[in-house]
């Protein structure tokens, strides 16, 4: 994978998580009891071989920033290549919608870069997948770009925002929908895409003469005249397009099927290290199907939840079908249900809230009930 | 760059023999402790807390993996372009290579070390107890009583006292008397085996030491007593807090179940004294429905099916369903098949725990190593 870059563009403003990205872009949401959102798309970058990975960083990152640092935590602290942050420079009047704007305000990192392909992603998809296959399949397939996907379970609604392909028996793509009120195509692009570096900069910089636009809506533009296919994702694939979704999916973690696929499959998923303890059990605890990441101090009832880093849950608490991120405190008596409790959260002694399954009760960063 | 104050010369080259199959492979600094933890990490924790960031560690004993482990300091931010930690093994020169002979003699051949750092004073700590200390308090204890040499001390029981170096002192706290390990001690006082030395003094009975053929180079037997002889300035800085010498299994286990329940004897939470370690990339652990954790440390990637009370758990631990787990320590990896029970047992890693097998102690008081038996995993 020595020939091949990484690029990650964190500029996806489709995705709002209520409360949850108010003071954060979707990025930098945690996840998975440990995580935040990046983790996935580096992890997967630096697992399949990668070493020179570009993030296109978003307006308001500071809490990514202070996340990523140096890149030490992915081993991309390197001398040569490593972790670039590309820091957006403000709109110029000529610089058109889109991402293709925030491409381009980096082309240099994209013409001084020595690999012949690059391999983009957005943070969205949250998987573990091996780019290695995909790239050996993009060259035999000696396509231009190939587009990475995955098939919609047959109970599975498509979300909003999907961009839908139409495929040919060679897996060429025949039509792309963006945003269709209806579609017939199964197949949901993952934001993951292998192209020539060569290529990209010619997408960017010919869309970029024309007023910008979306690098996807490039492709889209020129299906005929470039050869776009596809390659299918088959594992677990955690599509966070809004807060029902990202409820869902933290529940699906529970599955002990679902936890390895996420966390094994190509590697592991790695993140910003802490020095945490591991998570005590005192006398009271009682805790069934959950997961928890450590430094929690547990004397109350934890069922089907998330609970991330440094959770208190006092005696007499009961925490049920929850998520919980890191600091928060669930005071004794208190019970929480149905709910999602951003960082630093604080429900008071006795206190008693509860949310749907499927609108799940979001309390804000840092809020004292 | 600033001239250090004072260096720590961190002691992590025993054997540790008293501690049977946990020191079979690795040297007892490198031993596992509490969830997560090796027991060299509560020294190295302290150090930098204690803005020592200039430690040498001694090695000798089976260091592979203690080496590994410290690598360039950087679980501990002593990772540093100034000072940092230093690797000290024993080494080959002209005229020949020796081991280390004893903790004074480890110094003793790392005296150009030292004078390289041209430290006022010398912190000599030890690689194996489990505490939280804060060396600056101590160091402006040394300067102000301009001593030679401060050791820290703690209250033990008479009844224990026959197990460490037991020291009298004065009121303002000078040494009087030291006996390593007495018959009839003359007092609670024992010795952490925390010294502070003013460099230059030590040097020059290092180098006396070093000549003496009679000599076990060893800093409670030699060292210390030569010094009070000479009528040195020796100085006992009282310690209170939590402090255990790990040294053996029956104290491993105990300082093991000091961690846990509800009125744990030493805490590992507080965020003001954090103690420091490698992190490893593991995803959180899960608790299934059948599940049943008290009183417990449980680290990441462990699986619980079975039943844990009063135990601790390692990373990726996997305890399955029916399975019992009482008052032990269960090494990262290793498996506790359906139905088997373990009590009172310190099991190593990657062991497997065969389906209904019962790992029990012989009488009450007794404390079960387990450290092979059953296949080895073969993945992680």
């Amino acid at each position: 994978m020595n020939n091949v870059m990484g690029l990650i563009n964190l500029h996806e403003n489709t995705v709002k998580l209520d409360a949850l990205t108010q003071t954060r872009p979707l990025a930098a949401v945690p996840f998975g009891s440990k995580y935040r959102m990046i983790d996935f798309a580096l992890s997967n970058m630096v697992n399949s071989g990668v070493h020179n990975v570009g993030i296109l960083i978003p307006e308001h990152s500071g809490a990514l920033i202070q996340h990523l640092r140096a890149g030490k935590d992915w081993d991309l602290d390197r001398k040569h290549e490593g972790l670039f942050l590309l820091i957006p420079t403000p709109r110029t009047p000529l610089a058109g919608t889109g991402d293709v704007d925030y491409y381009s305000q980096h082309l240099d990192y994209l013409l001084d870069a020595k690999q012949e392909y690059v391999i983009l992603s957005a943070s969205q998809f949250l998987c573990n997948l091996n780019y290695g296959l995909a790239l050996e399949y993009h060259q035999k397939s000696k396509a231009d770009a190939t587009l990475i996907y995955r098939r919609l379970g047959s109970n599975e609604t498509r979300p909003s925002d999907a961009v839908m392909l139409s495929l040919d028996d060679d897996r060429f793509i025949t039509d792309m929908e963006i945003a269709p009120p209806q579609s017939k195509s199964r197949n949901l692009y993952m934001s993951m895409a292998i192209t020539g570096r060569k290529l990209l900069i010619d997408v960017i910089t010919n869309a970029m003469s024309r007023g910008g636009g979306d690098y996807v809506r490039q492709l889209q533009a020129n299906l005929k005249n470039l050869r776009l296919n596809a390659w299918e994702f088959t594992g677990y694939t955690a599509n966070i397009s809004d807060v029902r979704e990202y409820y869902r999916h933290h529940m699906a973690l529970l599955n002990q099927a679902v936890w390895r696929d996420l966390f094994f499959r190509n590697g592991h998923i790695y993140t910003k290290v802490k020095d945490s303890v591991p998570t005590k059990y005192l006398s009271e605890a009682k805790v069934e199907n959950s997961i928890l990441a450590n430094s929690c101090q547990i004397n109350g009832s934890v069922k089907n939840s998330v609970l991330f880093r440094s959770v208190h849950v006092a005696k007499g608490a009961v925490v049920k079908n929850s998520i919980i991120m890191q600091y928060s405190y669930i005071g004794s008596g208190a019970r929480l249900e149905n709910a999602i409790c951003d960082k630093d959260v604080e429900i008071t002694p006795g206190r008693s809230l509860k949310g749907d399954p499927l609108y799940p009760l979001v309390i804000k960063k840092g809020t004292v009930v | 760059m600033q001239k250090p104050s004072c260096i720590a010369m961190l002691l992590a080259g025993g054997q540790g023999s008293r501690l049977g199959g946990l020191t079979r492979n690795i040297a007892k600094p490198a031993v596992p402790f509490g969830g997560k933890y090796r027991i060299i990490d509560f020294a190295l924790s302290n150090c930098y807390n204690s803005g020592v960031y200039t430690v040498g560690v001694l090695t000798q004993y089976q260091p592979l993996e203690l080496h590994r482990y410290i690598g360039i300091g950087s679980p501990w931010d002593l990772d540093r372009q100034h000072g940092g930690v230093y690797i000290l093994p024993p080494y080959a020169r002209e005229g020949g290579a020796d081991w280390y002979k004893g903790t004074a003699d480890a110094l003793y051949q790392n005296i150009k070390f030292v004078d390289s750092m041209n430290p006022d004073h010398v912190a000599v700590l030890s690689g194996d107890h489990v505490y939280k200390m804060d060396y600056a308090q101590m160091l402006s204890f040394h300067i102000k009583k301009n001593a030679d040499v401060t050791i820290a001390v703690i209250n033990v029981d008479i009844k224990e006292a026959n197990r460490f170096g037991i020291m009298c002192a004065d009121r303002d706290g000078r040494i009087t008397a030291f006996a390593e390990k007495p018959k009839n001690p003359q007092s609670t006082l024992a010795s952490m085996g925390v010294y502070i030395f003013h460099w230059q003094v030590l040097r020059r009975y290092l180098i006396e030491d070093s000549q003496n053929m009679k000599s076990s180079h060893d800093f409670g037997k030699d060292i210390i007593p030569r010094m009070l002889l000479k009528k040195e300035k020796l100085f006992a800085y009282p310690f209170e807090g939590y402090w255990r010498d790990v040294g053996t299994v029956e104290s491993y286990w105990q300082a093991s179940m000091d961690l846990l329940g509800d009125d744990y004897a030493f805490d590992l939470y507080s965020p003001d004294w954090i103690i420091s370690s490698e992190n490893l990339a593991l995803p959180p652990h899960y608790i299934s429905k059948e599940g049943r954790v008290v009183k417990s440390l449980v680290s990441e990637a462990c699986v619980v099916h079975g039943s844990v009370e009063n135990s601790i758990l390692f990373p990726s631990v996997t305890v399955e369903e029916g399975a019992v787990v009482k008052n032990s320590v269960i090494m990262a990896e290793s498996r506790i098949s359906m139905g088997a029970v373990v009590e009172r047992a310190i099991i190593g890693y990657k062991v497997f725990v065969m389906q209904k097998q019962k790992i029990l102690p012989d009488g009450p008081d007794d404390i079960v190593l387990h450290f092979s038996g059953g296949e080895k995993l073969d993945e992680g």
